[in-house]
Protein backbone atom coordinates (compact mmCIF):
# COMPACT_ATOMS: atom_id res chain seq x y z
CA UNK A 1 0.00 0.00 0.00
CA UNK A 2 1.89 3.41 -0.86
CA UNK A 3 -0.01 5.32 1.44
CA UNK A 4 1.60 5.79 5.00
CA UNK A 5 0.07 6.34 7.95
CA UNK A 6 0.30 9.87 8.34
CA UNK A 7 -1.25 9.69 5.11
CA UNK A 8 -4.35 7.93 6.74
CA UNK A 9 -4.08 10.33 9.57
CA UNK A 10 -4.50 13.40 7.56
CA UNK A 11 -7.89 11.79 6.35
CA UNK A 12 -9.14 11.19 9.33
CA UNK A 13 -8.25 14.53 10.04
CA UNK A 14 -10.04 16.00 6.99
CA UNK A 15 -13.75 14.53 7.98
CA UNK A 16 -13.24 15.04 11.39
CA UNK A 17 -13.09 18.74 10.00
CA UNK A 18 -15.27 18.42 7.86
CA UNK A 19 -18.10 16.67 10.00
CA UNK A 20 -17.50 18.94 12.72
CA UNK A 21 -17.77 22.25 10.84
CA UNK A 22 -20.98 20.86 9.30
CA UNK A 23 -22.34 20.39 12.44
CA UNK A 24 -21.52 24.09 13.28
CA UNK A 25 -22.40 25.65 10.31
CA UNK A 26 -26.27 23.62 10.30
CA UNK A 27 -26.51 25.31 13.69
CA UNK A 28 -25.09 28.78 12.53
CA UNK A 29 -26.19 28.68 9.08
CA UNK A 30 -29.74 27.98 9.91
CA UNK A 31 -30.89 30.84 11.62
CA UNK A 32 -28.75 33.34 9.26
CA UNK A 33 -30.94 31.57 6.06
CA UNK A 34 -34.55 31.68 8.35
CA UNK A 35 -34.14 35.31 9.10
CA UNK A 36 -32.37 36.31 5.14
CA UNK A 37 -35.45 33.98 3.97
CA UNK A 38 -38.00 35.88 5.61
CA UNK A 39 -37.11 39.60 6.58
CA UNK A 40 -38.07 42.85 4.73
CA UNK A 41 -34.94 44.35 6.42
CA UNK A 42 -32.69 46.75 4.65
CA UNK A 43 -29.65 45.01 6.18
CA UNK A 44 -30.82 41.84 4.47
CA UNK A 45 -28.28 42.98 1.09
CA UNK A 46 -25.81 43.45 2.83
CA UNK A 47 -25.56 40.53 5.47
CA UNK A 48 -26.65 38.07 2.37
CA UNK A 49 -23.79 40.22 0.14
CA UNK A 50 -21.15 39.12 3.61
CA UNK A 51 -22.43 35.13 3.50
CA UNK A 52 -21.59 35.12 -0.10
CA UNK A 53 -18.30 36.85 0.15
CA UNK A 54 -16.29 33.38 0.65
CA UNK A 55 -17.77 32.25 -2.68
CA UNK A 56 -15.81 34.98 -4.91
CA UNK A 57 -13.15 35.52 -2.39
CA UNK A 58 -9.36 33.61 -2.90
CA UNK A 59 -9.04 30.97 0.24
CA UNK A 60 -5.89 32.97 0.60
CA UNK A 61 -7.26 36.08 1.43
CA UNK A 62 -9.30 34.38 3.87
CA UNK A 63 -6.06 32.66 5.18
CA UNK A 64 -4.36 35.56 5.69
CA UNK A 65 -6.97 37.82 8.00
CA UNK A 66 -7.22 35.09 10.07
CA UNK A 67 -3.55 34.32 10.64
CA UNK A 68 -3.97 38.16 11.22
CA UNK A 69 -6.68 38.84 13.51
CA UNK A 70 -6.04 34.99 15.16
CA UNK A 71 -2.45 36.46 16.08
CA UNK A 72 -1.33 37.76 19.38
CA UNK A 73 -1.49 41.16 18.01
CA UNK A 74 -5.18 40.34 16.37
CA UNK A 75 -8.98 41.19 17.17
CA UNK A 76 -9.51 37.76 17.56
CA UNK A 77 -6.29 36.65 19.67
CA UNK A 78 -6.84 39.05 22.02
CA UNK A 79 -9.82 37.99 22.79
CA UNK A 80 -9.27 34.42 23.10
CA UNK A 81 -6.08 35.62 25.31
CA UNK A 82 -8.24 37.11 27.38
CA UNK A 83 -10.30 34.42 28.05
CA UNK A 84 -7.16 31.96 28.59
CA UNK A 85 -7.75 30.25 25.36
CA UNK A 86 -4.28 31.30 24.08
CA UNK A 87 -4.00 31.87 20.43
CA UNK A 88 -6.04 29.63 17.91
CA UNK A 89 -3.52 29.38 15.02
CA UNK A 90 -2.09 26.11 14.51
CA UNK A 91 -4.52 24.61 16.49
CA UNK A 92 -7.47 22.20 15.35
CA UNK A 93 -10.23 24.99 16.84
CA UNK A 94 -8.20 27.56 14.62
CA UNK A 95 -8.84 25.37 11.51
CA UNK A 96 -12.98 24.54 12.52
CA UNK A 97 -13.33 28.76 12.81
CA UNK A 98 -11.50 29.08 9.65
CA UNK A 99 -13.65 26.51 8.13
CA UNK A 100 -16.79 27.85 9.08
CA UNK A 101 -16.41 31.03 7.26
CA UNK A 102 -15.03 29.24 4.40
CA UNK A 103 -17.98 26.69 3.79
CA UNK A 104 -20.32 29.67 5.22
CA UNK A 105 -22.32 30.37 1.62
CA UNK A 106 -22.99 26.80 0.96
CA UNK A 107 -24.72 26.15 3.60
CA UNK A 108 -26.29 29.28 4.42
CA UNK A 109 -27.64 29.86 0.81
CA UNK A 110 -29.57 26.29 -0.20
CA UNK A 111 -31.16 26.84 3.27
CA UNK A 112 -32.21 30.40 2.36
CA UNK A 113 -33.53 29.12 -0.95
CA UNK A 114 -35.61 25.93 0.91
CA UNK A 115 -37.01 28.23 3.36
CA UNK A 116 -37.88 30.57 0.73
CA UNK A 117 -39.57 27.86 -1.23
CA UNK A 118 -42.03 27.11 1.61
CA UNK A 119 -43.61 30.34 1.55
CA UNK A 120 -45.56 31.79 4.21
CA UNK A 121 -49.44 29.55 3.72
CA UNK A 122 -47.40 26.31 5.59
CA UNK A 123 -46.53 28.47 8.72
CA UNK A 124 -49.85 30.38 8.62
CA UNK A 125 -51.67 27.23 8.44
CA UNK A 126 -49.93 26.16 11.61
CA UNK A 127 -50.61 29.42 13.21
CA UNK A 128 -54.18 29.48 13.19
CA UNK A 129 -53.91 25.43 14.06
CA UNK A 130 -52.45 27.12 17.28
CA UNK A 131 -48.94 25.97 16.72
CA UNK A 132 -46.24 28.04 18.45
CA UNK A 133 -43.47 29.80 16.25
CA UNK A 134 -40.94 26.92 17.59
CA UNK A 135 -43.38 23.99 17.13
CA UNK A 136 -44.00 25.24 13.26
CA UNK A 137 -40.16 25.45 12.75
CA UNK A 138 -39.77 21.79 13.61
CA UNK A 139 -43.45 20.03 12.77
CA UNK A 140 -43.58 22.33 9.62
CA UNK A 141 -40.17 23.88 7.87
CA UNK A 142 -38.28 20.86 9.13
CA UNK A 143 -39.85 18.43 7.34
CA UNK A 144 -40.38 20.65 4.12
CA UNK A 145 -36.90 21.80 4.08
CA UNK A 146 -35.17 18.48 4.84
CA UNK A 147 -33.78 18.35 0.84
CA UNK A 148 -32.30 21.96 1.36
CA UNK A 149 -30.45 20.55 4.58
CA UNK A 150 -29.08 17.65 3.18
CA UNK A 151 -28.35 19.47 -0.10
CA UNK A 152 -26.70 21.92 2.21
CA UNK A 153 -24.46 19.13 4.66
CA UNK A 154 -23.25 17.56 1.24
CA UNK A 155 -22.10 20.53 0.07
CA UNK A 156 -20.53 22.16 3.57
CA UNK A 157 -19.08 18.95 3.92
CA UNK A 158 -17.49 18.33 0.69
CA UNK A 159 -16.44 22.10 0.61
CA UNK A 160 -14.48 21.57 4.01
CA UNK A 161 -12.80 18.55 2.38
CA UNK A 162 -11.49 20.38 -0.55
CA UNK A 163 -10.13 23.88 1.48
CA UNK A 164 -6.53 24.28 0.94
CA UNK A 165 -5.50 28.03 1.41
CA UNK A 166 -6.76 28.35 4.68
CA UNK A 167 -5.44 25.58 6.04
CA UNK A 168 -2.03 26.45 4.74
CA UNK A 169 -2.22 30.13 6.02
CA UNK A 170 -3.01 28.85 9.51
CA UNK A 171 -2.43 25.68 9.73
CA UNK A 172 1.19 24.60 10.25
CA UNK A 173 1.42 20.97 9.11
CA UNK A 174 1.10 19.80 12.35
CA UNK A 175 0.27 15.91 11.34
CA UNK A 176 -2.94 14.94 13.87
CA UNK A 177 -3.56 18.46 14.52
CA UNK A 178 -3.68 20.51 10.95
CA UNK A 179 -2.09 18.48 8.41
CA UNK A 180 -5.46 17.84 6.31
CA UNK A 181 -5.07 15.61 3.12
CA UNK A 182 -5.21 18.65 1.12
CA UNK A 183 -2.13 19.91 2.77
CA UNK A 184 -0.72 16.38 2.22
CA UNK A 185 -1.16 15.98 -1.26
CA UNK A 186 1.03 19.39 -1.79
CA UNK A 187 3.49 18.10 0.40
CA UNK A 188 3.92 14.87 -1.43
CA UNK A 189 4.09 16.64 -5.35
CA UNK A 190 6.68 18.88 -3.48
CA UNK A 191 8.49 16.26 -2.27
CA UNK A 192 7.91 14.60 -5.81
CA UNK A 193 6.38 11.58 -4.28
CA UNK A 194 3.94 11.55 -7.03
CA UNK A 195 2.66 8.16 -7.12
CA UNK A 196 1.60 9.10 -3.18
CA UNK A 197 -0.31 12.39 -4.66
CA UNK A 198 -1.69 10.19 -7.40
CA UNK A 199 -3.47 7.68 -4.10
CA UNK A 200 -4.61 10.55 -2.10
CA UNK A 201 -5.51 13.28 -5.36
CA UNK A 202 -7.51 10.63 -7.17
CA UNK A 203 -9.14 9.64 -3.94
CA UNK A 204 -10.54 13.29 -3.46
CA UNK A 205 -11.37 13.12 -7.12
CA UNK A 206 -13.48 9.99 -6.67
CA UNK A 207 -14.75 11.27 -3.19
CA UNK A 208 -15.88 14.46 -4.78
CA UNK A 209 -17.77 12.57 -7.75
CA UNK A 210 -19.49 10.37 -5.97
CA UNK A 211 -20.98 13.11 -2.92
CA UNK A 212 -21.94 14.87 -6.55
CA UNK A 213 -23.51 11.93 -7.93
CA UNK A 214 -25.09 11.46 -4.75
CA UNK A 215 -26.39 15.10 -4.34
CA UNK A 216 -27.92 15.29 -8.26
CA UNK A 217 -29.38 11.91 -8.00
CA UNK A 218 -31.17 12.75 -4.84
CA UNK A 219 -32.41 15.88 -6.72
CA UNK A 220 -34.05 14.53 -9.50
CA UNK A 221 -35.79 11.43 -7.55
CA UNK A 222 -37.04 14.39 -4.92
CA UNK A 223 -40.20 16.59 -5.87
CA UNK A 224 -39.24 19.61 -4.11
CA UNK A 225 -36.07 19.55 -3.42
CA UNK A 226 -35.78 20.78 -7.57
CA UNK A 227 -35.95 24.50 -6.57
CA UNK A 228 -33.58 24.27 -3.60
CA UNK A 229 -29.95 24.79 -5.95
CA UNK A 230 -29.94 26.74 -8.35
CA UNK B 1 -22.49 27.80 -33.24
CA UNK B 2 -19.59 25.91 -34.57
CA UNK B 3 -18.35 29.27 -36.06
CA UNK B 4 -18.72 30.75 -33.11
CA UNK B 5 -16.48 28.24 -30.99
CA UNK B 6 -14.30 28.05 -33.73
CA UNK B 7 -13.69 31.84 -33.60
CA UNK B 8 -13.28 31.39 -29.65
CA UNK B 9 -11.15 28.99 -29.78
CA UNK B 10 -8.53 30.69 -32.61
CA UNK B 11 -9.01 33.94 -29.83
CA UNK B 12 -7.76 32.02 -27.32
CA UNK B 13 -4.92 30.00 -28.95
CA UNK B 14 -4.20 33.65 -30.10
CA UNK B 15 -3.62 35.66 -26.51
CA UNK B 16 -1.65 32.09 -25.27
CA UNK B 17 0.93 32.15 -27.67
CA UNK B 18 1.56 35.61 -26.37
CA UNK B 19 1.90 34.44 -23.43
CA UNK B 20 3.93 31.69 -23.98
CA UNK B 21 6.42 33.25 -26.57
CA UNK B 22 8.13 35.62 -24.84
CA UNK B 23 9.47 38.61 -26.65
CA UNK B 24 13.39 38.69 -27.97
CA UNK B 25 15.51 39.98 -25.11
CA UNK B 26 13.33 38.75 -22.30
CA UNK B 27 14.31 35.77 -19.90
CA UNK B 28 11.32 33.60 -18.16
CA UNK B 29 13.68 33.01 -14.51
CA UNK B 30 11.90 30.78 -11.67
CA UNK B 31 13.59 31.97 -8.69
CA UNK B 32 13.24 29.99 -4.85
CA UNK B 33 11.15 32.08 -2.31
CA UNK B 34 14.33 32.51 -0.34
CA UNK B 35 16.05 34.21 -3.13
CA UNK B 36 13.39 36.93 -3.69
CA UNK B 37 14.80 39.50 -1.92
CA UNK B 38 17.85 40.77 -3.79
CA UNK B 39 16.32 39.79 -7.26
CA UNK B 40 14.72 43.64 -7.94
CA UNK B 41 18.37 44.75 -7.44
CA UNK B 42 19.78 41.75 -9.82
CA UNK B 43 17.17 42.47 -12.25
CA UNK B 44 18.02 46.35 -12.28
CA UNK B 45 21.50 45.92 -12.80
CA UNK B 46 21.25 43.25 -15.49
CA UNK B 47 18.72 45.59 -17.43
CA UNK B 48 20.86 48.26 -17.62
CA UNK B 49 24.08 46.40 -18.35
CA UNK B 50 22.60 44.59 -21.06
CA UNK B 51 18.82 45.58 -22.07
CA UNK B 52 17.73 42.15 -21.69
CA UNK B 53 14.20 42.21 -19.33
CA UNK B 54 13.75 39.70 -16.41
CA UNK B 55 10.76 37.74 -16.00
CA UNK B 56 10.27 36.31 -12.79
CA UNK B 57 8.57 33.55 -10.93
CA UNK B 58 8.75 32.75 -7.07
CA UNK B 59 7.82 29.16 -5.39
CA UNK B 60 9.23 26.88 -3.61
CA UNK B 61 11.95 24.49 -5.19
CA UNK B 62 9.89 21.34 -5.24
CA UNK B 63 6.97 23.14 -6.76
CA UNK B 64 8.83 24.84 -9.31
CA UNK B 65 10.24 21.44 -9.84
CA UNK B 66 7.12 20.34 -10.60
CA UNK B 67 6.21 23.16 -12.77
CA UNK B 68 9.05 22.57 -15.02
CA UNK B 69 8.72 18.74 -15.51
CA UNK B 70 5.30 19.52 -16.95
CA UNK B 71 6.45 22.01 -19.47
CA UNK B 72 6.50 25.76 -17.68
CA UNK B 73 8.27 28.24 -19.39
CA UNK B 74 10.85 28.85 -16.97
CA UNK B 75 14.10 29.34 -19.34
CA UNK B 76 16.71 30.26 -15.90
CA UNK B 77 16.09 28.32 -12.76
CA UNK B 78 17.42 29.35 -9.07
CA UNK B 79 16.72 26.76 -7.20
CA UNK B 80 17.15 26.78 -2.90
CA UNK B 81 19.44 23.50 -3.15
CA UNK B 82 21.94 21.58 -5.01
CA UNK B 83 19.85 18.27 -5.50
CA UNK B 84 17.15 19.81 -7.54
CA UNK B 85 19.44 21.58 -10.35
CA UNK B 86 21.13 17.96 -10.58
CA UNK B 87 18.27 16.04 -10.91
CA UNK B 88 16.25 18.14 -13.96
CA UNK B 89 20.31 18.05 -15.41
CA UNK B 90 20.34 14.36 -15.01
CA UNK B 91 16.64 13.67 -16.55
CA UNK B 92 17.77 16.45 -19.34
CA UNK B 93 15.68 19.18 -18.82
CA UNK B 94 18.20 21.16 -18.51
CA UNK B 95 21.59 22.37 -20.60
CA UNK B 96 24.48 20.09 -19.48
CA UNK B 97 27.16 21.87 -17.77
CA UNK B 98 25.35 24.79 -16.82
CA UNK B 99 24.58 23.90 -13.82
CA UNK B 100 26.83 26.51 -10.86
CA UNK B 101 26.20 27.69 -6.92
CA UNK B 102 25.30 31.17 -7.35
CA UNK B 103 25.17 31.54 -3.47
CA UNK B 104 25.65 30.05 0.09
CA UNK B 105 22.54 30.81 2.13
CA UNK B 106 22.70 31.75 5.94
CA UNK B 107 20.31 30.66 8.21
CA UNK B 108 19.19 33.03 11.12
CA UNK B 109 17.08 32.75 13.98
CA UNK B 110 14.28 35.61 13.72
CA UNK B 111 11.81 37.17 16.06
CA UNK B 112 9.67 40.07 15.51
CA UNK B 113 10.02 41.24 18.68
CA UNK B 114 13.29 43.30 19.75
CA UNK B 115 15.10 41.42 22.17
CA UNK B 116 13.49 38.63 22.12
CA UNK B 117 16.43 36.44 20.41
CA UNK B 118 19.97 36.58 22.24
CA UNK B 119 22.93 36.64 19.91
CA UNK B 120 23.64 32.72 20.68
CA UNK B 121 19.96 31.78 20.77
CA UNK B 122 20.27 30.49 24.41
CA UNK B 123 16.52 31.43 23.77
CA UNK B 124 15.85 28.36 22.54
CA UNK B 125 17.49 26.56 25.16
CA UNK B 126 14.91 28.53 27.80
CA UNK B 127 12.36 27.23 26.13
CA UNK B 128 9.80 29.41 26.62
CA UNK B 129 7.92 29.94 23.84
CA UNK B 130 4.68 28.39 22.55
CA UNK B 131 5.65 28.29 18.65
CA UNK B 132 8.98 27.67 16.72
CA UNK B 133 8.35 28.04 12.94
CA UNK B 134 10.79 26.29 10.38
CA UNK B 135 10.52 25.48 6.90
CA UNK B 136 9.09 21.97 5.98
CA UNK B 137 12.39 20.00 6.11
CA UNK B 138 11.33 17.50 3.28
CA UNK B 139 10.49 20.48 1.22
CA UNK B 140 12.71 23.50 2.11
CA UNK B 141 16.33 23.67 2.56
CA UNK B 142 16.25 25.80 4.83
CA UNK B 143 14.33 23.63 6.84
CA UNK B 144 16.39 21.11 6.42
CA UNK B 145 19.18 23.15 7.77
CA UNK B 146 17.07 24.77 10.90
CA UNK B 147 16.10 20.68 11.45
CA UNK B 148 20.45 19.52 11.37
CA UNK B 149 20.73 22.94 14.13
CA UNK B 150 18.10 21.57 16.45
CA UNK B 151 19.34 18.20 16.25
CA UNK B 152 22.63 19.06 16.98
CA UNK B 153 22.07 21.27 19.68
CA UNK B 154 20.13 18.46 20.79
CA UNK B 155 16.94 20.32 20.94
CA UNK B 156 14.83 18.04 18.49
CA UNK B 157 12.86 16.26 20.97
CA UNK B 158 12.30 19.30 23.29
CA UNK B 159 10.96 21.41 20.93
CA UNK B 160 9.37 19.14 18.58
CA UNK B 161 5.81 19.55 20.25
CA UNK B 162 6.34 23.47 19.57
CA UNK B 163 6.95 23.12 15.74
CA UNK B 164 5.16 24.90 13.01
CA UNK B 165 5.52 23.76 9.76
CA UNK B 166 5.24 26.71 6.81
CA UNK B 167 5.49 25.64 3.33
CA UNK B 168 8.59 27.80 2.14
CA UNK B 169 10.70 29.49 3.64
CA UNK B 170 8.39 32.99 3.26
CA UNK B 171 5.48 31.54 4.81
CA UNK B 172 7.54 30.74 8.16
CA UNK B 173 8.76 34.24 7.90
CA UNK B 174 5.01 35.29 8.09
CA UNK B 175 4.01 33.13 11.22
CA UNK B 176 6.83 34.97 12.95
CA UNK B 177 6.61 38.29 11.30
CA UNK B 178 2.71 38.40 12.53
CA UNK B 179 3.41 37.08 16.25
CA UNK B 180 1.70 33.58 15.49
CA UNK B 181 5.18 32.18 16.12
CA UNK B 182 7.32 34.09 18.72
CA UNK B 183 10.72 32.87 16.74
CA UNK B 184 11.53 30.81 13.79
CA UNK B 185 14.05 29.87 11.57
CA UNK B 186 14.34 31.97 8.49
CA UNK B 187 16.49 32.88 5.58
CA UNK B 188 19.01 35.58 6.86
CA UNK B 189 18.16 37.13 3.69
CA UNK B 190 14.67 37.77 4.39
CA UNK B 191 15.46 39.91 7.27
CA UNK B 192 18.66 41.27 6.38
CA UNK B 193 19.69 44.28 4.66
CA UNK B 194 22.98 46.20 3.87
CA UNK B 195 24.77 44.06 7.19
CA UNK B 196 21.17 45.17 9.45
CA UNK B 197 18.52 43.71 10.70
CA UNK B 198 15.52 45.20 9.05
CA UNK B 199 13.12 44.71 11.92
CA UNK B 200 12.89 42.53 15.57
CA UNK B 201 16.40 40.44 16.76
CA UNK B 202 18.08 37.57 15.29
CA UNK B 203 21.04 35.28 15.82
CA UNK B 204 22.95 34.31 12.82
CA UNK B 205 23.52 30.52 13.05
CA UNK B 206 27.02 29.18 13.27
CA UNK B 207 27.17 27.71 9.24
CA UNK B 208 29.21 24.77 11.09
CA UNK B 209 25.50 23.51 13.11
CA UNK B 210 24.23 22.59 9.61
CA UNK B 211 25.25 21.37 6.41
CA UNK B 212 26.32 24.74 3.53
CA UNK B 213 23.22 25.27 2.11
CA UNK B 214 24.68 25.82 -1.56
CA UNK B 215 21.95 26.78 -3.75
CA UNK B 216 22.36 26.23 -7.77
CA UNK B 217 20.99 27.74 -10.65
CA UNK B 218 21.03 26.26 -14.21
CA UNK B 219 19.84 27.17 -17.52
CA UNK B 220 16.77 25.07 -18.79
CA UNK B 221 16.09 23.17 -22.28
CA UNK B 222 13.41 26.30 -22.80
CA UNK B 223 16.61 28.80 -22.68
CA UNK B 224 19.32 26.66 -24.47
CA UNK B 225 19.24 29.33 -27.83
CA UNK B 226 17.73 32.32 -25.70
CA UNK B 227 20.87 34.63 -25.76
CA UNK B 228 19.39 36.62 -22.95
CA UNK B 229 19.36 33.21 -20.69
CA UNK B 230 23.25 33.19 -21.30
CA UNK B 231 23.49 36.52 -20.20
CA UNK B 232 22.01 36.38 -17.36
CA UNK B 233 23.99 33.63 -16.13
CA UNK B 234 27.15 35.31 -16.96
CA UNK B 235 25.66 38.34 -15.02
CA UNK B 236 25.21 36.25 -11.88
CA UNK B 237 28.74 35.31 -11.60
CA UNK B 238 29.47 38.53 -11.98
CA UNK B 239 31.45 40.82 -9.22
CA UNK B 240 28.55 43.24 -9.45
CA UNK B 241 25.90 40.32 -8.00
CA UNK B 242 28.30 39.22 -5.48
CA UNK B 243 28.22 42.50 -3.75
CA UNK B 244 24.59 42.27 -4.06
CA UNK B 245 23.93 39.07 -3.03
CA UNK B 246 26.47 39.82 0.15
CA UNK B 247 24.50 42.83 1.39
CA UNK B 248 21.44 40.66 2.11
CA UNK B 249 23.55 37.76 3.90
CA UNK B 250 24.69 35.52 1.35
CA UNK B 251 28.10 33.96 0.42
CA UNK B 252 29.37 32.76 -2.75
Amino acid sequence: MPLTKADFAAVLLTFELASLTTLLLLLIGTPIAWWLARTDSRWKQPIGAIVALPLVLPPTVIGFYLLVSMGPHGVIGQLTQSLGLGTLTFTFAGLVIGSVFYSLPFVVQPLQNAFEAIGRAPLEAAATLRAGPWDAFFTVVLPLAKPGFVTAAILGFAHTVGEFGVVLMIGGNIPGKTQVASVQIYNHVETMQYAQAHWLAGGMVLFSFIVLLALYSGRSSGRSSTRVWQ
Amino acid sequence: MHRRLSQALFTLCISLSCIAVTQAGDVQLAVAANFSAPIPAIARGFEEATGHRLVTAYGATGQLYAQIKNGAPFEVFLAADELTPAKLESEGEAVAGSRFTYAIGALALWSAQVGYVDERGAVLKANKFQHLAIANPKTAPYGLAAAQVLAKLGLSQAVAPKLVEGQSIAQTVQFVASGNAELGFVALSQVYKDGLLTSGSAWKVPAELHTPIRQDALILKKGEHNPAAMALVEYLKSEKVAAIITSYGYTR
